[in-house]
């Protein structure tokens, strides 16, 4: 379970949420701007001294308390059990995609390691990309081997933040579905931040609706994107 | 050609890039990525050496490592001898004068590494060392060498430093820009052109090595 209070304030920007996620899988869902990145970053650690007016945060993820800026606990990212898949990709270009998806498993043996990179990339259907160069693959590869880089270290927590833009519909759903039955296989708890109404209704998810910042509504994604889906149902005719 | 100075200032020139390197790459990785409030103050005393008068940090060097303070007396006593004109306290004069040779092109190109990089090497568990031994150096590898190079040559040609810290000692601190000086006090105008020309082109050539590299790899110069 995610539970988190923040209160930030940057500039005339302002998130202020307070939230309880029980589910396995919850979607915040809400147009451009509404702050779904900044949540993101903040739950993941990031951003700390991002917000140069204000910034009053508790993460806590089912026993242990990540962030609490009362007793200036701020676990550093990395050390949160907490894995985070951006729209940017960000591989890093001087390594090949199979030390990419190493680079969280420094504690494992290296036997294990080239096992266990080998299962992630065949995970993300980018199993034949494991000797090539960020700078060979195009956006949907690199977001498959991003995805694989982030689940590599088995995280407690997932935070997605639009991570299959650059992948067509119907690979997007596929590697969807997939995630979805690998997170609730290995009781990864995840956060999937989308501005698309389709990605959201497809997981079947607990919904949080993020407007200016503000949590507007908490609930099932059939209750509370029916508009949405009528409006998807419209343009298809 | 005085053999000895040149091997003389080679060694210090070396000697000071090695450290000057080894320094340098945490205070810029500190200096880039750290949000302490002294890292304005920090940055400032760090470039100090570009604007000071050598002879003034000479100067202040020849006084702290002396018999006249308690922190020289205790290291004389310490290490048997007093830093000041000697070869390792050319040393700390160099490494203190050449500090921002090599701080400034490595703060350049960690600057110039992508955020979203090193925000994905921290959420996977990165620690400070090694977030700059697999990312920020190798990413900015052009300028580790343009700081070598630069924090190199500038300590082959340190004049000022050298003349108040360590004096004229043979084998222990004339280097070749004292011996440059020597030659020019004697009317030894022959000997001085030799000297100067042998500084100006292994400048010429390091500093070429450097740009051609650059431009090779059809980057833009560090």
């Amino acid at each position: 379970m995610l539970e988190f209070a923040i209160d930030a304030r940057r500039g005339s920007f302002h998130l202020k949420i307070e939230c309880r996620l029980a589910t396995e899988w919850t979607v915040i869902f809400g147009p451009s701007g509404a702050g779904k990145s900044s949540l993101l970053r903040l739950l993941a650690g990031l951003d700390r001294f991002h917000f140069s007016g204000h910034l009053s945060a508790r993460v806590a993820l089912d026993d242990s308390l990540l962030t609490n800026t009362t007793t200036r606990l701020w676990r550093r990212p990395g050390q949160r059990g907490t894995s985070m898949v951006a729209q940017q990709p960000s591989l890093f270009p001087h390594l090949t995609v199979a030390a990419n998806v190493a680079y969280g498993l420094s504690r494992f043996a290296s036997e294990k390691k080239a096992l266990w990179v080998e299962e992630m990339l065949e995970f993300v259907g980018a199993n034949d990309l494991a000797n090539r160069r960020p700078r060979d693959l195009s956006g949907g590869e690199a977001q498959r081997v991003a995805l694989a880089r982030a689940l590599a270290p088995k995280p407690r927590l997932l935070l997605l933040d639009e991570p299959f833009s650059a992948l067509d519909g119907a690979a997007s759903d596929a590697l969807l579905a997939r995630l979805i039955d690998w997170a609730n296989e290995h009781q990864v708890q995840t956060v999937m931040a989308t501005h698309d109404a389709a990605d959201a209704l497809a997981t079947a998810a607990e919904v949080a609706l993020l407007r200016e910042g503000r949590l507007a509504a908490l609930g099932s994604a059939a209750e509370f994107l029916a508009p949405e889906r009528q409006r998807i149902l419209d343009k298809l005719g | 050609m005085d053999w000895q100075a040149l091997a003389l200032t080679l060694k210090l020139a070396t000697v000071t890039t090695v450290i000057l390197l080894a320094v340098a790459a945490p205070l810029a990785t500190w200096l880039v990525l750290g949000r302490s409030r002294w890292l304005a103050l920090v940055e400032a005393l760090t470039a100090l050496p570009l604007v000071l008068p050598p002879t003034v940090l000479g100067f202040f060097l020849l006084v702290l490592l002396g018999p006249r303070t308690a922190f020289g007396r205790s290291l004389t006593t310490l290490l048997g001898h007093p830093l000041a004109f000697s070869f390792s306290g050319l040393v700390i004069g160099s490494v203190l004068y050449s500090l921002p040779f090599a701080v400034q092109p490595l703060v350049a190109g960690f600057s110039s590494v992508e955020p979203g990089l090193v925000d994905a090497a921290r959420l996977l568990g990165a620690s400070p060392y090694r977030l700059v031994t697999t990312l920020l150096l190798p990413l900015a590898r052009r300028s580790l060498i343009a700081a070598a190079v630069l924090t190199f040559l500038h300590t082959m040609g340190e004049f000022g430093v050298v003349l108040m810290l360590g004096g004229d000692i043979p084998g222990a601190t004339r280097t070749l820009s004292i011996v440059l000086y020597n030659q020019v006090e004697n009317f030894d105008y022959a000997a001085a052109n030799r000297t100067a020309l042998l500084l100006l082109g292994m400048s010429t050539i390091a500093l070429a090595a450097i740009y051609l590299g650059g431009r090779t790899r059809g980057g833009r110069r560090a």
